[in-house]
């Protein structure tokens, strides 16, 4: 586990959430995303305050709500989520090599979402609607268009480079 | 307010006159992720007024929508000599502002060529890719600007709306939508008048539009470049629909994926408001309508109507029987009508130029046009309109250009997961709805495929089951369980330790699959299976007894060799190899480690003396 999942959370940014959104359940799913974003998971205390919080809901019904849609995490994310698209399109013109090159580059096995160090975190996911340009990789929503092994390895050198990462 | 949406169009049309020269930028996902936005901002800092020999002393550069050909992007089109330049980098611009802007000369190698006939075309409609569309629902993608309302109306954006109100008789809207002939463009091919009026016919008390923008299916963005390219479209027959089944409140729901569309969407609907063309008393009328943007969280099954409702309500996205359908019970148990983003984009056409007008495309029970997302293997790619009926050929041929490489055509695959593929035999059959399901396929969302000698259709069907095992909501045993034992059988096959029997064992389980389901998810997740075993048999036969991929894709069954002979011992594979398999010294002939090989092929690729193959 990463660090930060043991930090505190902070119920007075969950509450602002919650209001900024107002205290109904079929807000449910936009309050997590909020949190999501703030916290880059879902911590389990702040399912917990959410479900007791909003009328109709209980921390059950939240934690199947998270675990329900694949956007939420309930782990923490890394500084750079690094989406290797799988879509048809990206799939036919070779995501596979492509995922395989991003795996070994960041040491990330099949089934681990984030590095040890907490700085990128990596998915699989199916089509990001810019098909006409397959195989694409989004890292923090930036599309890298036409993706090569090759390309994909320039691309993440550039980040390592600048977090002053050292890796082969 | 009172609007006169006559005389709004006109101001509007002055004030896009006095923009000057247009510099229209293509500037949906594709585009920007190919570097539009640094063009736009190479542009604006060039300064927005300068003197042009045409005559315009402004000129003003417009952000749009798709404009459709995207592989050929960053897209440009300048509106003085109607030219299309393609493939535009940042460092070109200065280039077409010297050149084109100042001077009045065409910048000749930012054109495009025909690869054909190696023709350099000016003008976009004569580009082959554009000849053969027909652009209705996609008239304004890419020719206004995607975040303007007034460029919107000036090309007669909410004139349809404020005839609609001014008539005032929404069981004429409805009848309308009857004769046109529309048809459900999400996939099911459900007739959207008859909709709108098993809707309506539970008037009185509060009722629902929602419209469907969960465009799941992989490879396919048609939904998605409409609302990032022309929004107010898409809110203008919401609004239509809404006043004709008499609902006041509507959800528009964007899947998680695309948050350019949600952030267009959410500046039409304030622009609008703002304007007086959604909201309280919409131009003046009593009629109002509110609008909500609902995000996605990432389920593929909330492209089901019944499970996008309780996704809205905050729930797990699970489908339940109906009825009751939507239009009796739906979203907070109110009537709810649910149409996709294309069919409400068609809205305004219908109403504008009439039934007969729309049903004057297409074929005898599929009018009007439809929207295609074609990617894979083709030349070009991108979003493409078409009358219903329009041969495969013709779309992968004509339009797309062929295929890439001149390598061999072998399938397209239609509609996504719950789709099929479509052969050679296919080629000239009318794509239409009734043909498609004929064949095995459907519409569905519209996501076009092309695939060559190079894909293997059986690890095409594993790629399938696995997405769709993926997003089983879980509820029906039939298809939470059946995805995962047909899952099991395919990764069986393609590693090449499939038996005979499991071709029937597999076929045994899609029909259960198919017939135990709730929802549109189960009910077609087995078609890809279906549909590759009914026309490339022979392929899964050879992956069975012959322990052979014919397409030379899956894994387990081929090798990656260097040949000793061709190498020059450069090193640059050792380099590209992503899991340091390959080793060698300088100039000598290297090796690959075959404990250590993934069989990614990234090594293939970057050799430069064609030393390394696969068997």
């Amino acid at each position: 586990m990463v660090a930060q999942s043991t930090a505190k959370t902070d119920f007075a940014k969950v509450e602002e959430i919650i209001q900024s959104y107002g205290a109904k359940k079929s807000n449910l799913i936009a309050i997590l995303q909020k949190v999501q974003e703030v916290f880059r998971y879902l911590p389990e205390d702040a399912m917990i305050y959410i479900g007791t919080k909003i009328e109709g809901l209980s921390p059950a019904t939240v934690y199947g709500v998270a675990t329900f849609y694949k956007q939420f995490s309930l782990e923490p994310k890394g500084k750079y989520e690094v989406k290797v698209c799988d879509g048809t399109a990206c799939h036919v013109r070779g995501s596979m090599p492509i995922l395989n090159t991003v795996r070994a580059k960041l040491n990330i096995k099949p089934g681990q979402l984030t590095t040890e160090d907490g700085l990128f975190s990596l998915e699989i996911v199916s089509c990001l609607g810019a098909c006409g340009l397959s195989p694409v990789v989004v890292i923090n929503g930036k599309v890298h268009p036409k993706m090569t092994s090759d390309a994909v390895k320039i691309v993440l050198d550039t980040i390592l480079q600048r977090e002053g990462v050292d890796k082969k | 307010m009172n609007i006169d949406i006559k005389k709004e169009q006109e101001k509007a049309q002055e004030n896009v006159k006095k923009q000057g020269l247009r510099v229209l930028v293509c500037a949906g996902t594709g585009c920007v992720a190919n570097g539009a936005l640094d063009i736009i901002k190479k542009f604006e800092k060039l300064g927005a007024t300068v003197s042009t020999l045409t005559g315009q002393d402004k000129m003003t550069i417009v952000p749009t929508g798709c404009q459709g050909f995207c592989e050929q992007g960053v897209m440009i089109h300048l509106s003085d000599q109607n030219i299309t330049y393609v493939r535009v980098k940042e460092e070109d611009v200065e280039e077409i502002y010297e050149s084109h802007i100042k001077n009045n000369k065409t910048v000749e190698r930012l054109l495009y060529i025909e690869p054909k006939t190696n023709e350099a075309k000016k003008r976009t409609e004569d580009i082959n890719f554009y000849a053969k569309q027909t652009r209705n629902v996609l008239s304004n993608c890419g020719h206004i600007s995607a975040e303007s309302l007034e460029e919107s109306v000036s090309a007669r954006g909410y004139e349809a709306l404020a005839k609609v109100l001014k008539e005032n008789n929404p069981d004429a809207v409805i009848k309308e939508v009857e004769d046109s002939g529309l048809r459900g463009r999400g996939g099911g091919g459900f007739p959207t008048g008859r909709k709108w009026r098993f809707t309506a016919a539970n008037k009185g008390g509060k009722s629902y539009v929602i419209c469907n923008g969960d465009e799941g299916d992989p490879g396919a963005f048609m939904d998605g470049s409409l609302m990032e390219g022309d929004p107010h479209r898409l809110l203008e027959g919401m609004a239509i629909a809404a006043f004709a089944i008499g609902s006041d409140e509507g959800y528009i729901y964007v899947r998680a994926e695309y948050p350019l569309s949600v952030k267009r969407l959410r500046k039409a609907i304030a622009d609008a408001e703002k304007a007086g063309f959604l909201g309280k008393n919409i131009m003046g009328t009593d009629f109002s309508f509110d609008l909500h943007i609902k995000e996605g969280a990432g389920a593929f099954v909330c492209g089901e109507e019944t499970a996008l409702i309780a996704s809205i309500e905050g729930e797990r996205g699970m489908p339940k029987p109906k009825p009751p359908f939507p239009a009796n019970k739906g979203l907070f148990g109110r009537p709810t009508l649910i149409n996709n983003v294309e069919t409400f984009a068609n809205v305004p056409g219908v109403m504008l130029n009439g039934a007969k007008w729309f049903s004057s495309f297409g074929t005898e029970n599929s009018k009007g046009t439809k929207t295609f997302a074609l990617t894979g293997e083709v030349n070009n790619t991108g979003l493409i309109e078409v009358p219903m009926g329009m041969t495969l050929r013709e779309i992968v041929f004509d339009i797309g250009g062929g295929l890439r490489g001149g390598k061999k055509f072998k399938a397209v695959q239609i509609g996504g997961p719950s789709g099929g593929c479509l052969t050679e035999e296919h080629l000239d059959m009318p794509l239409d709805y009734d043909n498609l399901i004929k064949a095995g396929a459907m519409v569905g969302s519209g996501g076009l495929v092309v695939m060559n000698e190079n894909t293997c259709m059986v690890e095409i069907a594993r790629f399938f089951m696995n997405f769709i095992q993926n997003e089983s909501c879980g509820k029906c045993v039939p298809c939470r369980e059946g995805t995962k034992q047909m899952l099991k059988i395919l990764e069986r096959i393609v590693a090449g330790e499939g038996e005979m029997e499991d071709l029937d064992r597999i076929e045994e389980l899609a029909i259960a699959v198919k017939d135990g389901s709730l929802c549109g998810l189960g009910k077609t997740a087995p078609n890809p299976i279906l549909s590759t075993l009914k026309y490339f048999r022979d392929e899964y036969i050879a992956h069975i007894r012959d322990k052979k991929c014919p397409a030379g894709v899956c894994t387990a069954m081929k090798t990656i060799k260097i040949k000793e002979d061709l190498c020059k011992g450069c090193t640059k594979c050792t380099k590209t190899c992503p899991v340091g398999a390959i080793s060698g010294t300088v100039k000598l002939p290297h090796v690959i480690d075959q404990s250590k090989c993934i069989k990614c092929e990234a090594c293939l690729s970057a050799c430069p003396f064609k030393a390394i193959v696969k068997e």
